[in-house]
Parts: structure tokens; C-alpha cells; sequence
């Protein structure tokens, strides 16, 4: 090794430790210490603390509350996604041919994505007011009350996930798009092709990429939600918003079962590993084949 | 791809702002009266004022949310480029060993969700003694702020010509005059854009500042706007005009810093 890989070497390890140390202490040892947490009883309040293995485990592959919980948390997530991708492509795809008010759009577009969760819950809670809320007034007058129906409470929650959200997969399309070059869709016009031809052939075989990039995105950030259902249901009614992170968060700060708590963090942060592993994966094989 | 004329246009701009409408609702009824509210077609009619908003202003902890909202994004983002920076330089194109399995973990933690680690940030803030404080907030922060910076600035690292910091380096600049004086402004506009990103990350956070306070006047405002009170009934007009003091920053950085915005959320996706 030449003296100045050994000091490139040397200046590597300098700038990164920093960053790296940060990291170990902020972000990898609470992962490893939540597992160690997991497999104690912890109860501040009453000075409990004590190793109990993996009983909650056992328990949590019993107990009804978390089952419910990953339904609602693979429903929500399902179903946000789905509706986002659907609208986002379809805003991307309007957007395209956008010949003035660019900026304006993308404006329009952003800020929903960009303001607070909390404000979105606040501002989504107002919209559903059972009897002041505009979203009765514009059906005529209804008297529904969609936060506190067992059945529509979920649909709401996603409703304004869907709202925030969708205009990141909307944004990630539209800036792809633009660096599609004019030949190509010169070329298909050429060919006859029609604009649904034009669509399912060459854009949306372009968008392929960017379109995997923001579903492996936008289902981790599902799967880890949590301010909507804390401002807008808590959880409820009746635990129909109940996803494994407010089971967890209510665990670990309501009821104050550090170690519980924690066991339902270690199964949250096991499933987003879990998808974006397979995902990854998928990436790889895909990018093997191509 | 076909342009199309102002009447295609002008309905994809009608679309976009009706889809913004729940915001537009949120910022009308922040300027109507109380008498108001409760129909929506009185409210619609209502003259406006600024009622709600000194409210918030003069009898909440809006005000002391706010400095702190700004206090925490910003040092988070202060402190995330300042690690950041010389690690993705690093990251980027130093020979450090294991890198492959660095980027990951890098990604890993980028992953991470918020509640499987708040758990064990709660014990070891409330050991150091840090609840109710900035530093606790922000070092909760770091811990998605980080691995953001850091993978984003390696992006943008990568794309500085290898040429631009050879010919610093044959001038005789070592590493970190080569980062300071040669890369670093090459890359200013990306460490803008992750910057931005980080700072309304931290500004929009509600789990680790809810987790990590006790008292009202170091709640940050999204914990002060989830837990705004009410003494009777719910005071919606106050709601909505704190709604909009929290969505301010936002506001302005969608409106004027747009394109550094894009720049940085796009980054990552669209870099091969």
C-alpha cells in the first residue's frame, strides 16, 4: 500500500467516525437494546424489572388485540398505496403534457405532502365534524360520523393518508417523465401508436424503475404510520384503527409495559426489514435478468 | 409526448387545487368567527377575523411550540450536514473497509420505524437527564436525519467529476481541504436540498417530541397542535389558526425553495 492510499485510508476513517458513532448510539443500539428489552417484564411504576425470555412473544401469537392489529396495519397499508399509486400515476401521467402553471402544480402538489401529519389529522378531523363538517354539507346534509362508525373510521384514515401522500408518488412519476426524451414518443406517433398505447408502451415501461422506488417507499412509511391514528382515533372505535404501532405505543406509554411495548416495536421493525429484504431481492433478480 | 392547450391546462390546475381543498377549508375557517363554525353555510358567509389567531398567540403555548419547533429542526439539521457531510465524502470516495455493509446499515436505519426505537431512546434520555430539552429532541431526531443526509450527499458526491478533486489534489490540498475548498461548494445545492428535507422531517415529527416531554412549554408544535386544548368544546377556529402557524415553514419552503425540494426528494429515487 503507497503512502497516499494508506492516508486516503486514514482520512476515510477520521470523516466517517463522526456520522458512524452517531449512528451506533442513536439508532443501532436502541434496535439491539429493544430486543433485550422485549424479553424483560418492565413496569417502572411499580419497580418491576425482571427477564422473563420470550413469553411476550408467546403471548403476543395468542392474543386476539395484536392480530387485529397487523390486519388493520396490512389493510391500511394495502389499501393507501394501492389508491395513491393509482391516483399518483394518473396526476404524473395529466401532468406531462403541462405546458403552463408548472410550478403552480407542483406547488399545489407539494404542499399537501409537505405540511405536518398533525395538521393533516387536524385539519381531515374538522372536514369529518359529524355535524359542521364540510364533507356532510357537500353530501347533502348527512349526519354521518365517520370517526366514530366502526366501519367508516378506517376508510377515513386512509382517505387522508391517501391525501398526503399520494402526491409523492404523483412528484417521483412527474420528475421522471421529464426525462423522457420527445423522440421517443415522436417515434411512436410515427408508428401510429394512440395516446392509451403511448401510456401502457413507453411510459409505463420508463416509470418501471421509479415506480418500484416509491412503493418500496411509500409501504415502509404505511406500515409505520402513526400520527394520523394519534390525532384522529386514537386507535379506536373499538380498536378498528388500531395499528401494531399504536398497540405499541399505547403498550409502552399508556399502560407502561416498557418490555411489551417493546416486544410489539421488535415485531414492527421485523416486518419493514422483512419487505424491504424481499423487495431488495426482487430488485437484484430483476436487475440480474434485464 | 403531445402538448396539449390551455383548457387541458387550466383543468389539471382546477384538479390539483380542489384536491388541496381540505387545506384551503382548514385556512377559511381559521379567519371566521365562533358564531360561525358550527353550519357550513354561515360559516361560507361570515365575515373574517383575526380572533382565532390572537388567541393562539396571546393565551397558548403556540408560541413557545414554535420557538422550539424551530430550534430543534434546525440544530437537527445543523448537526446531521455537519456529521453527515465528511461521512458521505468519506462513503463516497474513500477506501473505507466494509463500505458495502455501511451503505446498508445506512439504508437500514433509514428504515427504521420510529416506535421500535422509542422505547429503548425513552430509558436512555430519561438516564441522561436530557427529558424536556432540545438536545434530547434533537439527538432523537439525528437518528433518521442522518442516515438521510448521509445517503443523499453520497449521491451527490458520486456525480463530482473525479478530475475537479485530482487536480485540488496534485495542487497539494489534503482530504479534508479537497471536501472544504473543492467539494463542498460543488455540492452545495444538494446539501440545500437535504437540508430542507431534514428540517421538515424534524419540523413534522410527533412521536420522539410527544415521547420526550413532560412540561407544556417544551412541547414542539406538532405535540402542542395534537394536544391543543379545549375547555368546553373543541375551540376549531383556534385549531385551524394553529394549523396554519404550524404549516407556515412548510408553506414557505413549498413556495420559494420548490425546486431544491424536488431536487433532494427525487435524489434518491431517480439516481441509478
Amino acid at each position: 500500500m503507497t503512502a497516499r492510499a494508506r492516508g486516503a485510508a486514514r482520512a476515510g476513517r477520521v470523516m466517517l467516525m463522526p456520522a458512524l458513532t452517531a449512528l451506533l448510539v442513536l439508532a443501532a443500539w436502541p434496535a439491539l437494546w429493544v430486543l433485550w428489552l422485549s424479553l424483560q417484564r418492565r413496569i417502572p411504576v411499580f419497580g418491576i424489572e425482571r427477564f422473563v425470555g420470550p413469553s411476550h412473544y408467546v403471548f403476543l401469537a395468542g392474543d386476539p388485540r395484536f392480530w387485529n392489529a397487523l390486519e388493520v396495519t396490512l389493510v391500511f397499508t394495502f389499501v393507501s398505496v394501492a389508491l395513491e399509486f393509482l391516483l399518483g400515476l394518473a396526476v404524473a401521467l395529466a401532468l406531462q403534457g403541462q405546458r403552463r402553471g408548472r410550478r403552480l402544480a407542483v406547488a399545489l402538489l407539494l404542499l399537501p405532502w409537505a405540511l405536518p401529519s398533525v395538521v393533516t389529522g387536524r385539519t381531515f378531523e374538522w372536514l369529518y365534524h359529524p355535524s359542521a363538517g364540510l364533507l356532510n354539507y357537500v353530501l347533502g346534509g348527512q349526519a354521518i360520523n365517520w370517526l366514530g362508525e366502526p366501519a367508516l373510521a378506517l376508510p377515513a384514515l386512509i382517505v387522508a393518508d391517501v391525501w398526503r401522500t399520494m402526491p409523492f408518488v404523483a412528484l417521483l412519476c412527474y420528475a421522471r417523465c421529464l426525462t423522457i426524451p420527445v423522440e421517443i414518443y415522436e417515434a411512436a406517433r410515427v408508428d401510429g401508436a394512440g395516446a392509451l398505447a403511448t401510456v401502457r408502451d413507453v411510459t409505463l415501461p420508463l416509470l418501471r424503475r421509479v415506480l418500484l422506488i416509491a412503493l418500496l417507499f411509500r409501504t415502509l412509511d404505511a406500515l409505520r404510520a402513526f400520527d394520523l391514528m394519534f390525532v384522529l382515533t386514537g386507535g379506536g372505535p373499538a380498536n378498528t384503527t388500531e395499528t401494531l404501532t399504536v398497540y405499541a405505543y399505547r403498550s409502552l406509554f399508556q399502560t407502561l409495559q416498557l418490555g411489551f411495548g417493546a416486544a410489539i416495536g421488535v415485531v414492527v421493525g421485523a416486518l419493514v426489514m422483512l419487505v424491504a429484504w424481499a423487495y431488495l431481492r426482487a430488485m437484484a433478480n430483476e436487475e440480474a435478468t434485464a | 409526448m403531445k402538448r396539449r392547450g390551455a383548457l387541458g391546462d387550466a383543468l389539471v390546475l382546477t384538479a390539483l387545487a380542489l384536491w388541496a381543498v381540505p387545506f384551503f377549508w382548514q385556512a377559511l375557517t381559521s379567519i371566521k368567527p365562533d358564531t360561525a363554525l358550527l353550519a357550513v353555510e354561515r360559516l361560507l358567509a361570515a365575515p373574517p377575523t383575526l380572533v382565532h389567531y390572537r388567541a393562539v398567540l396571546e393565551r397558548s403555548v403556540m408560541p413557545a411550540a414554535l420557538a422550539n419547533s424551530l430550534g430543534v429542526a434546525a440544530l437537527t439539521t445543523l448537526l446531521a450536514v455537519a456529521l453527515g457531510a465528511p461521512g458521505a465524502y468519506a462513503l463516497a470516495r474513500l477506501p473505507v473497509p466494509g463500505k458495502h455493509v455501511l451503505l446498508l446499515a445506512v439504508v437500514a436505519c433509514t428504515a427504521f420505524p420510529q416506535v421500535t426505537i422509542v422505547g429503548p431512546l425513552f430509558v436512555l434520555l430519561r438516564a441522561l437527564d436530557l427529558r424536556d430539552t432540545w438536545l434530547a429532541l434533537v439527538l432523537a431526531d439525528t437518528s433518521f436525519a442522518l442516515p438521510l443526509v448521509l445517503w443523499l450527499l453520497a449521491g451527490f458526491v458520486r456525480e463530482v467529476p473525479m478530475a475537479v478533486e485530482e487536480a485540488a489534489q496534485i495542487d497539494g490540498a489534503g482530504r479534508l481541504a479537497t471536501l472544504g475548498r473543492v467539494v463542498l461548494p460543488l455540492i452545495a445545492p444538494g446539501i440545500a436540498s437535504a437540508g430542507l428535507l431534514v428540517f421538515l422531517m424534524s419540523w413534522n415529527e410527533l412521536l420522539f417530541a410527544y415521547t420526550f416531554t413532560a412540561s407544556e412549554a417544551s412541547r414542539t408544535v406538532p405535540v402542542a397542535l395534537a394536544l391543543f386544548p379545549g375547555v368546553y368544546e373543541v375551540p376549531w377556529g383556534d385549531i385551524a389558526a394553529a394549523s396554519m402557524l404550524a404549516s407556515l415553514p412548510p408553506i414557505l419552503i413549498v413556495a420559494g425553495l420548490q425546486r431544491w425540494l424536488v431536487r433532494g426528494l427525487t435524489a434518491g429515487a431517480l439516481r441509478d
